[in-house]
């Protein structure tokens, strides 16, 4: 069924909720701009405006939307980076704004872009990040070369700077950064943005596995409506920083699809219904980026 | 916050490794960087050089006594040579931020598991070993250059001065590594303006009693003023530790004040970014 309301507010968290997302809203004040009118000068942009879900431990959700829509600006406070201005966030239960610290060994992350110290080869940065974890030298070393592997990534590879490598390995070693520390609440922004189809494929391949065995819950932001269908349990579409409709892949379809056949309505179709918008028409963005 | 946390609990085990994370992170950098890290060498060693020889042509110019050039040379080369390691250290700080701005990194970095006080310590340990290591290699490359007596040196008084005068050092330091944060285009820059401050008025190259009067009271808030003077006192007037208790006593309130004070900070800044949205990577 499709809800087009923020998920009802509960007052105690849920433990046995991977994400509980309650009312949150994220505002950034506009710069100043010399030579812009001062009417254009002031005010704020509102880039993520009262938003609430929630996702079940093992589920992935998918969130949905346009440039600037404000995906990155939702998933920057769900990492503890970014402190809404309104709205709570609890992960299993624990409230990421007044406690990051107990938040984040049990979330990570992958973002559009790799991120990585591009001098160190993938060994070095990975050991790094796990070490940061609390991981031995050891864990880390056996880990990554399991993750690395599965993921198609050459173990030469690993041992020279990252810089040599391409966009595509590189992601992929992001990947295994952020499932190294065998998070239980896993944060993927456009993890596939930008990768050739073989890249893509085995990166999909790879959440789609881990989710099975692990029961890693996982939130993918993505504006690729195919890969959305492909591994979401749910999706929600985000415009304008709000959620507009919510539901599993097939009742979505249903949702708009009215007389139509359901094969002959595919999620760009839903997308444009239930947003008013084309998913390539990018929104406003905010001051720095921040959308 | 690190108020809340505290600086002795940072010492725990488990947070000993999480802050070894860094230092072996900037260790492997540092390796991966070693041809940079060549050039700050050789651009230490030929400053050294360049200024300790201003002495030895004084001598020559007979401006100054042979006497009183194997003591200028010996000032200068303390100047140089302290000024390297403060600079290393601070430089090393204030790239706590900006690095990870220039890799992209900082996203991932900040969201790890690891209190700010366990990764400044971290940080802070490798820019005291990394300052270390290149100023004694600066000092090694320089000696054969000139006739230098360390007859009257009390190794032990420069070394408490050193080791007690880091710990204010990492405190500005942190407190450098701050505007980067708060100011993601211009924070660099307003670091090296501290940095060059701190060379004006600190008495890197002159006793800072050469100083105009108002430039003389802002010396007197500077920790380096004292570490200087109380490095000289040991290596050339072989001043042990006894004998600086006063010099070891104001650099101790200094790290006191300076180190929790810029922890404090750090972590309001780090409050004050993530409300506005400015810990995020560049480009």
């Amino acid at each position: 069924m499709i809800s087009t309301e923020p998920t009802a507010r509960h007052p105690e968290p849920d433990h046995r909720l991977a994400l509980d997302v309650r009312g949150v809203t994220k505002r950034f004040r506009r710069r100043r701009v010399p030579g812009l009118a001062r009417s254009r000068r002031r005010g704020v942009h509102t880039a993520v405006d009262d938003v609430s879900f929630k996702v079940d431990a093992g589920e992935i959700y998918g969130v949905i939307g346009a440039n600037g829509s404000g995906k990155s600006t939702l998933i920057r406070m769900l990492s503890t980076l970014l402190l809404p201005d309104a709205g709570e966030v609890y992960v299993f239960g624990h409230d990421a704004v007044r406690r990051p610290l107990a938040v984040r060994p049990l979330l990570n992350r992958v973002s559009a872009d790799p991120s990585f110290f591009r001098a160190m080869s993938p060994m070095e940065n990975l050991r790094f990040f796990g070490r940061a974890y609390g991981l031995s030298g050891g864990a880390v070393r056996s880990r990554s070369a399991a993750i690395l592997e599965r993921l198609g990534v050459d173990g030469d590879k690993a041992r020279e700077p990252m810089l040599h490598m391409s966009r595509g390995q590189q992601q992929k070693v992001a990947v295994a950064r952020a499932f190294l520390t065998s998070p239980r609440l896993m944060l993927l922004d456009e993890p596939t943005t930008g990768l050739d189809p073989r890249s893509k494929r085995d990166v999909q391949r790879f959440v789609a596995e881990v989710r099975g065995e692990d029961g890693v819950a996982i939130l993918l932001t993505t504006h690729d409506m195919e890969e959305a269908e492909l591994l979401c349990d749910r999706i929600a579409f985000l415009a304008g920083g709000r959620i507009v409709a919510e539901g599993t892949p097939l009742d979505l379809r249903k949702g708009v699809a009215g007389a139509r056949p359901l094969d002959e309505v595919d999620m760009e179709t839903v997308f444009m219904e239930l947003t008013g918008r084309d998913i390539e028409e990018d929104e406003e963005e905010g001051p720095d980026g921040n959308g | 916050m690190a108020t809340a946390e505290g600086v002795l609990p940072a010492l725990a085990p488990r947070r000993v490794a999480l802050g070894w994370a860094f230092v072996e992170r900037q260790t492997n950098l540092w390796k991966r960087y070693w041809a940079w890290e060549l050039v700050w060498l050789v651009y230490g060693v030929v400053n050294t050089l360049a200024i300790t020889f201003i002495a030895k042509e004084a001598g020559q110019t007979g401006l100054i006594s042979a006497r009183q050039v194997s003591r200028l040379m010996l000032f200068l080369l303390i100047g140089t040579l302290i000024w390297a390691y403060l600079s290393a250290v601070l430089d090393d700080m204030s790239l706590v931020i900006m690095w990870e701005r220039w890799e992209g990194t900082i996203e991932h970095t900040l969201m790890t598991p690891v209190s700010r006080v366990v990764h400044l310590v971290g940080m802070s340990c490798f820019g005291i070993a990394h300052a270390t290591v290149r100023t004694l290699l600066i000092l090694a490359c320089s000696l054969p250059f000139f006739d230098i007596s360390f007859g009257h040196a009390s190794w032990s008084g420069a070394l408490a001065v050193l080791a007690v005068g880091s710990l204010s050092l990492v405190g500005l330091g942190i407190l450098t590594g701050i505007l980067p944060m708060l100011y993601p285009e211009r924070g660099e820059q307003m670091s090296f303006m501290v940095q060059a401050l701190v060379l004006l008025v600190s008495g890197v190259y002159y006793g800072v009693d050469v100083l105009p009067g108002w430039l003389q009271a802002v010396s007197r808030l500077s920790a380096a003023t004292y570490m200087l003077r109380g490095i000289r006192a040991a290596v050339i007037s072989g001043a042990g530790p006894g004998a600086q208790l006063g010099t070891l006593g104001l650099l101790a309130l200094f790290g006191v004040v300076m180190v929790p004070g810029s922890l404090v900070a750090f972590s309001a800044a780090e409050r004050w970014a993530k409300k506005t949205g400015r810990l995020k990577r560049q480009g």
